[in-house]
């Protein structure tokens, strides 16, 4: 990923999404200069492999909230339900 | 007040004075004995909170009576319904009298709402209530993350909701889930939804999101929250219509779905919430959006941007193509500028060479002419004389060196001459010289030896001489020399001291002696022993005169 796209680890999946659709619209529609749809589309590349790691860590831990003698949340433990 | 009266009538019959105490206490008795616990249906009148003290006072009342009413504090933490103004309750408890005023009063120790009527009324009356604050507006409610990273959920650790929640997110993106567990139903489950709202609000922010979702601490705060429970009564699922919960859902900043009962209850914090859902299954179906499905669209833009791309590119590198085609042909854009171009240059090929010929021609003449004036020249010729005087010059040196080496050579011969002469001279009269040192060695050889054998032969008659006039002679035939003890010789006897240690010299060797002046007077040993030594003295005296004669 260059230094341009640095910026797209930090992006939440939703954005990310949308910023690649917007980018695969405007290819689309060709209205694009050469270098900028050059540019774009390694930032589509990028950004698709970003929401793919962000689907591919997909992950479920279950945890319960423990509380301190104070009634405040200390911290947490596994949660069973069946 | 009547009633009680005519209860307590037989007493007044006996005409017995009483004090105002007295009765009071007799009343007390009377009514609590007989009322001990009722139920009592009515409205709620003067309702103005809880006291200070966490007491609650206010009215019951119906259409034609009021009575007082009491809830002490403890009571009324635990009530589930809390009294409100207006609403209709059954409330249970005691009755008992107060004395200082001689009145009674209930002492509440549960209250329901009296039927579903009422409860819906104040249901209403308090959705109303809280709608005109603005809480349920339509602007408040924020949109929820699209893909959250934890959900926080508030429900019963145990039963269905749990388990339909999570089933339905792994079902469809797996998600970090973290629970507050909490009861949902009682006295103190409004307490406790309210508390885990404010609670997760109040965990620190998680970091920004690094990538895939990395193991962060559990306790951050989740970016979104279901507030479920499963179906039930109206009055099962009161704890979420209670006005604390919906102020905390509604001041809640993480975005917060409320899940309550089946599709067709309504709770109120289901208008608090950011998102309604009808079951738990559908408040996790909000949650999360479907992760196959996104991978699906991931892929498809992916296939669109690849291929848009393509033909962007393909697109562009026609148009390039079309482009070049149009372009005319560089050789006929540039033909009649070469010409020119090419005749010029001829032109100034020959013009420069001519111009060169001239210039060439000039500098030769100038060069000639120069080449006359050049101090080359002069000083060739200077350096031409310069030889024949140097060669004039060695010439005659080399004449003047033959002269001299020749008169050189003459005198050195003469030298030789001279030196060969004069050494052979010299050497004559060495010889000469030598000759004569020869005679005179041998005529003082000979003088020394006749000297010598002279002096031999006087030496050897003296020695005769000294041998025949000695002392020594004397001693051997038969004669003694006295000596004192300092080895001087005694001429006299009077020189003899007595006693003194004397030494007698025999021919043969030396003999000691005690001189004795006793022995002396009778015999004359002096007569024996210096008689002989006398005569010798003159020959000592005798040998001197010879001795100097020699010398």
């Amino acid at each position: 990923m260059s230094e341009a796209n640095a910026d797209i680890a930090a992006l939440p999946f939703e954005r990310a999404m949308a910023e690649l659709e917007k980018i695969v619209d405007e290819l689309e529609r060709g209205a694009v200069p050469l270098e900028e749809s050059i540019r774009i589309y390694e930032r589509g590349e990028a950004l698709k492999k970003h929401c793919e790691a962000l689907l591919k860590s997909a992950e479920q831990r279950i945890e319960k909230i423990t509380f301190g003698a104070d009634g405040r949340p200390s911290g947490t433990e596994p949660l069973d339900v069946e | 007040m009547l009633h009680p009266r005519s209860m307590s009538t037989p007493l007044v019959t006996n005409n017995t004075e009483l004090t105002v105490s007295e009765l009071s206490a007799a009343l007390k008795r009377t009514l609590e004995d007989r009322f001990g616990t009722v139920r009592l249906r009515g409205e709620i009148s003067n309702y103005r909170g809880p006291h200070s003290s966490g007491h609650a006072y206010f009215c019951l009342k119906d259409q034609t009576a009021r009575i007082d009413a009491v809830i002490w504090k403890t009571t009324f933490m635990r009530l589930k319904v809390k009294p409100e103004e207006g609403l209709e309750v059954i409330a249970t408890g005691k009755i008992t009298t107060f004395a200082g005023k001689s009145s009674y009063q209930i002492v509440i120790e549960a209250i329901e709402p009296a039927g579903l009527g009422a409860l819906m009324a104040l249901f209403e009356a308090r959705r109303r209530q809280l709608a005109s604050e603005g809480l349920f507006d339509e602007d408040r409610k924020r949109p929820l993350p699209f893909l959250p990273r934890t959900i926080g959920v508030i429900t019963s650790p145990t039963g269905a909701v749990i388990r339909d929640i999570l089933h339905r997110i792994s079902e469809r993106f797996p998600r970090p889930v973290l629970l507050w567990p909490v009861r949902v139903q009682g006295e103190t489950a409004a307490a406790e939804v309210t508390a885990a709202i404010t609670g997760f609000n109040a965990l620190p922010v998680s970091a920004p999101l690094r990538g895939p979702l990395s193991s962060e601490t559990s306790l951050l705060r989740p970016d979104l929250l279901i507030v479920a429970r499963g179906g039930g009564s109206l009055e099962d699922l009161w704890a979420f219509n209670e006005e604390n919960v919906v102020r905390a859902a509604a001041a809640s900043e993480i975005p917060l779905i409320a899940a309550i009962g089946h599709e067709t209850d309504w709770t109120l914090i289901d208008y608090a919430a950011d998102l309604r859902a009808p079951t738990p299954t559908g408040a996790a179906e909000k949650a999360v959006p479907v992760r196959a499905d996104l991978l699906t669209s991931v892929n498809d833009l992916q296939r669109r941007n690849a291929g848009a791309i393509f033909r962007v590119l393909d697109r562009r590198r026609s148009d390039l193509r079309a482009l070049v085609r149009g372009l005319p042909q560089a050789d006929a854009l540039f033909a009649a500028p070469r010409q020119r171009l090419d005749r010029a240059s001829a032109r100034l090929t020959t013009t420069c060479l001519r111009m060169l010929d001239q210039r060439s021609l000039t500098l030769g003449r100038l060069a000639h002419r120069l080449s006359r004036q050049a101090p080359h020249a002069s000083l060739a010729r200077m350096a031409q004389r310069l030889d024949a005087r140097g060669r004039d010059l060695r010439r005659a040196s080399a004449l003047l060196q033959e002269r001299r080496r020749q008169k050189l050579d003459h005198l050195g011969g003469r030298l030789t001459q001279g030196l060969t002469l004069g050494l052979r001279l010299e050497r004559d009269r060495i010889q000469n010289r030598r000759q004569q040192l020869g005679t005179l060695e041998i005529r003082l050889q000979s003088a020394i030896s006749r000297r010598l054998e002279q002096r031999h032969t006087r030496l050897a008659a003296l020695d005769q001489l000294i041998r025949s006039l000695g002392y020594k002679s004397v001693l051997a035939r038969g004669f003694a020399l006295v000596r004192d003890e300092r080895g001087i010789p005694l001429r006299r006897a009077t020189d003899v001291t007595d006693g003194a240690i004397l030494t007698l010299e025999f021919a043969d060797g030396n003999r000691q002696a005690i001189a004795n002046a006793v022995s002396s007077s009778t015999i004359p040993p002096t007569e024996i022993a210096a008689g002989q030594p006398k005569p010798r003295k003159p020959t000592r005296t005798a040998k001197k005169p010879k001795q100097e004669e020699l010398f």
